[in-house]
């Protein structure tokens, strides 16, 4: 798993390249984890390169979400592709999460 | 066909695990979704059974056996852990309240059990075992849409 990041005008985004799994989603928990992170309005998760999830991977967005919220920082997926967004879809996070299928959309949002 | 495979109880080796899995399925002819998802499940069981039955002591392993015949997938997962992992607890989580609680785990088996047809965890005192089954659907045409 690699992870880079850039940022404008308030917006945070990290782009993930490889697999997300219970050796790798550390990785993702150390960046999302961050102080600086709560100061942006937006965090853009580009998953075009993320190959695979696991729950380990799912739990790391879980487990901050809230906390972002209550920062005001709005969490937007994009890119996604379909086998890596079934895998929200299994657990019902699409609907919970907010995840568009371009980095136009999320921006957007 | 039977495949087999042995690895030790360090989470670097779940890739390899979801290689061995998706190898032995190349010839199933399944849609990307369904491949992923039983690559998903392995992927998750043998996560727990490394990280929670074993504690990741390197010294332990783990032995995967796939069988594959008339479109039904069988694995089975041997470990010796004197603590015997099985998710007997298991509810369906209420996802809306992990997020508010910003709870990390506990859906994996959630996953194991939403897409695997059938789930087995059993013990002889010194081995364990866990059985997953599922039938495979080979892609074709008429149900490829949404895949």
């Amino acid at each position: 798993m690699k992870i880079t990041q850039h940022s404008s005008a308030g917006t945070l985004t990290l782009i993930l390249d490889g697999e997300l799994d219970a050796s790798s989603s550390v990785l993702l928990d150390t960046e999302l984890a961050k102080p600086e992170t709560l100061q942006f309005q937006k965090v853009l998760i580009n998953c075009k390169q993320l190959n695979y999830i696991s729950s380990a991977g799912l739990g790391v967005f879980i487990s901050h979400l809230q906390q972002f919220q209550d920062a005001g920082v709005k969490l937007v997926f994009f890119n996604m592709q379909d086998k890596v967004y079934n895998v929200f879809e299994i657990l019902g996070l699409d609907t919970l999460m907010t995840i568009v299928p371009s980095e136009e959309e999320a921006t957007a949002v | 066909m039977k495949n087999a495979l042995r690895i030790s109880c360090s989470r670097g080796n779940l890739k390899a695990v979801r290689d061995f899995v998706a190898a032995s399925l190349l010839d199933c002819n399944l849609s990307t979704l369904q491949l992923n998802q039983i690559v998903l499940a392995v992927d998750e069981v043998v996560a727990n059974l490394i990280i929670h039955a074993n504690g990741e002591d390197e010294s332990q392993y783990l032995d995967l056996a796939i069988d594959i015949e008339d479109h039904l997938f069988a694995i089975e997962i041997f470990d010796n852990a004197a603590t015997y992992y099985r998710p007997s607890t298991y509810h369906e989580p209420d996802l809306s309240e992990f997020i508010r609680l910003g709870k990390r785990g506990g859906v994996g088996m959630t996953l194991v059990n939403r897409i695997m047809d059938r789930v087995e965890f059993s013990s002889n005192g010194s081995r364990n075992v866990c059985r997953l089954y599922k039938h495979l659907t080979p892609f074709t045409e008429s149900n490829s849409a949404g895949q």
